[in-house]
């Protein structure tokens, strides 16, 4: 099968959207798809030899933050070269309600289309502002896909219709390298930390509190955090018991935050709610490192009830102290969630994840049709085909 | 004259809306034959790989018949899906009820040509509750735009049946969950 993927964002940037692209397609191109992305970027030279940029991306204020994204007449007609030259039996885009190449790929193209929706949330007013527009687009995809309930909630509101659920997954073989850190392995037990310092619903301080009470048994332990945040006003909090035992990583890549599992004794997800699935926690465990996870839905789910990662009662310190003593000082229910967290894991790699993808490709494609460019259903197509 | 002019104008801009809308309508349209076609297609490829199952003499007898009169009811049944909704419903029942479990699906898979079969069917049963989601939402969207006051005033779909979703049991047996 011949597909055509659509990443809105930059592709010289880290990102959700732009890893689950790349992962999806390394998984597609394994099972002997021929796949080309399409993704604006800063440079020409990129390590993935099936990208086409689709230009330099511009930071656009959108939705309350700042997306590097790139649109307007060059990206159209970049958009429309692709798919004209693309030969696709299908093309799938990324975040479709986007004011991205997404949309303008649902646009100018006709035939088999697919869209995945990832984030949520709620329905803007530009949305509303821009419905008709968007609407004539978005009537063209044939099959849609939502990682996440929330996404799929997102989707219904803003533009109506259904999805099916295939949530994101996870690179198992990318978490196997056995780099560690700098500094390690280092004697006395160490726990790790990922998310941003100032953000509360990350659950930081929960963990601090419940620190206090782990570091009277274990002394010589050391929490590793990994996160972008002002760290100094926690380093303030910590006082003299904690300062020593705690180590600020700052914002890390992808190879650090493999080597930060390796090197960690467990991981610890203190998070108090909004989360929707917990891809990181599958990170963690194919990366064989016990997780303890507050027992929120989602991370009960990943963790099947405690059978595949120890669960705490969320936002209770105390919960999560006696949790992390007890795991620390039995290294046999630590050998069992290292083989449950990689069975479990494995269960989201990407190729189950692609299988599911290519079930929907297979549902959509007709045989003998190929995706083409299209802009003859538009008046504004009807104006620019004419120019041509 | 500049009201001569106003309504010239805004006659063009609503002959313009018109027409942009039949297009839209149009497209979506396609989209249902397409999404129809499709549909039939998945389900013509389980009723067949359930077929596939029943004839291998890897379940038992009982079972093989079974799924073998609700599949081939199914396929002798003429028309599109839309036709064979009671059939087809047929035969996921069969299916849930024959090879519901994991371990009914664990003990087909047992042999090498018992995986084979049951990859093909648990692909097309995936296949078919997608295809069927696809084709109601082509409906969906169709309909939407069809119920406008003016597309029906001024009969933009033409001479085009109202497009009807398919409501058939469709559900997954539990042992082709995840698989």
């Amino acid at each position: 099968m011949r597909v055509g993927i659509v990443c809105p964002y930059d592709w010289s940037a880290p990102g959700g959207v732009k890893a689950h692209v790349r992962d999806l397609a390394d998984a597609l191109i394994e099972m002997g798809h021929e796949v080309s992305v399409l993704a604006p970027s800063e440079g020409d030279e990129l390590d993935e030899p099936y990208v086409v940029s689709a230009g330099k991306p511009v930071a656009v204020p959108y939705n309350g933050s700042v997306a590097r994204v790139n649109f307007g007449v060059v990206a159209a007609a970049r958009v429309r070269k692709w798919v004209k030259e693309g030969q696709f039996d299908v093309v799938h885009v990324h975040e479709p309600a986007s004011p991205t190449i997404a949309v303008l790929t649902c646009w100018v193209s006709d035939g088999p289309l697919v869209a995945t929706w990832h984030s949520s949330q709620d329905r803007s007013r530009a949305m509303s502002a821009a419905y008709y527009i968007l609407q004539t687009a978005m009537e063209k995809i044939d099959g849609r896909i939502a990682v996440s309930e929330k996404a799929r909630q997102t989707l219904v509101e803003n533009v109506g219709g259904d999805a099916v659920l295939i949530p994101n997954g996870v690179a198992c073989r990318n978490f196997e390298k056995p780099d560690l850190l700098e500094g390690f392995p280092r004697t006395g037990p160490t726990l790790l930390f990922l998310g941003r310092i100032d953000e509360p619903r990350k659950g930081l301080p929960i963990l601090l509190e419940a620190l206090r009470a782990v570091v009277e048994v274990h002394p010589d332990l050391l929490l590793l955090v990994a996160g972008p945040g002002d760290n100094e006003e926690v380093q303030e909090e910590l006082g003299p018991e904690l300062a020593e035992r705690v180590a600020f990583l700052g914002l890390i890549s992808e190879a650090e935050k493999v080597a930060a599992f390796k090197s960690a004794d467990i991981y610890i997800a203190p998070n108090t709610g909004g989360e929707s699935f917990g891809i990181v926690l599958l990170e963690s465990m194919a990366a064989g490192t016990p997780v303890i996870a507050s027992d929120i839905e989602a991370f009960s789910l990943v963790l099947e009830n405690g059978s595949a990662g120890a669960l705490f009662e969320n936002e209770n310190p105390k919960s999560l102290s006696n949790s992390i003593i007890d795991l620390l000082d039995d290294p046999i229910e630590q050998g069992r969630l290292i083989e449950e967290g990689i069975r479990r894991a494995f269960e989201f790699d990407w190729s189950s994840v692609a299988r599911d993808v290519v079930r929907v490709y297979e549902s959509v494609i007709q045989p003998g049709v190929k995706v083409q460019a299209d802009f003859s259903g538009q008046f504004l197509g009807r104006i620019s085909g004419r120019s041509e | 004259m500049i009201w001569w002019i106003l309504g010239f104008l805004a006659l063009a801009l609503f002959a313009l809306y018109l027409s942009i809308t039949a297009g839209r309508l149009d497209r979506l349209h396609h989209r249902v034959e397409t999404a129809l076609a499709s549909l039939d297609a998945q389900l013509l490829r389980r009723s067949a790989a359930v077929l596939d199952v029943a004839s291998s003499g890897l379940v038992d007898p009982a079972s093989s018949l079974v799924l073998a009169d609700a599949a081939i009811a199914a396929r002798n049944q003429p028309g599109d899906p839309r036709d064979r909704v009671v059939e087809e419903s047929a035969v996921s029942a069969a299916l849930n009820l024959m090879l519901g479990s994991c371990d009914d699906v664990a003990a087909l898979s047992a042999t090498p040509r018992g995986a084979q079969l049951c990859d093909a069917l648990s692909g097309s049963v995936h296949r078919t509750a997608m295809s069927r989601r696809f084709y109601n939402d082509a409906v969906r969207a169709c309909k939407a735009v069809r119920s406008k006051r003016l597309v029906r005033l001024f009969r933009l779909a033409g001479s085009a049946p109202w497009p009807v979703t398919v409501e058939m049991d469709d559900s997954i047996p539990e042992g082709f969950r995840g698989r």
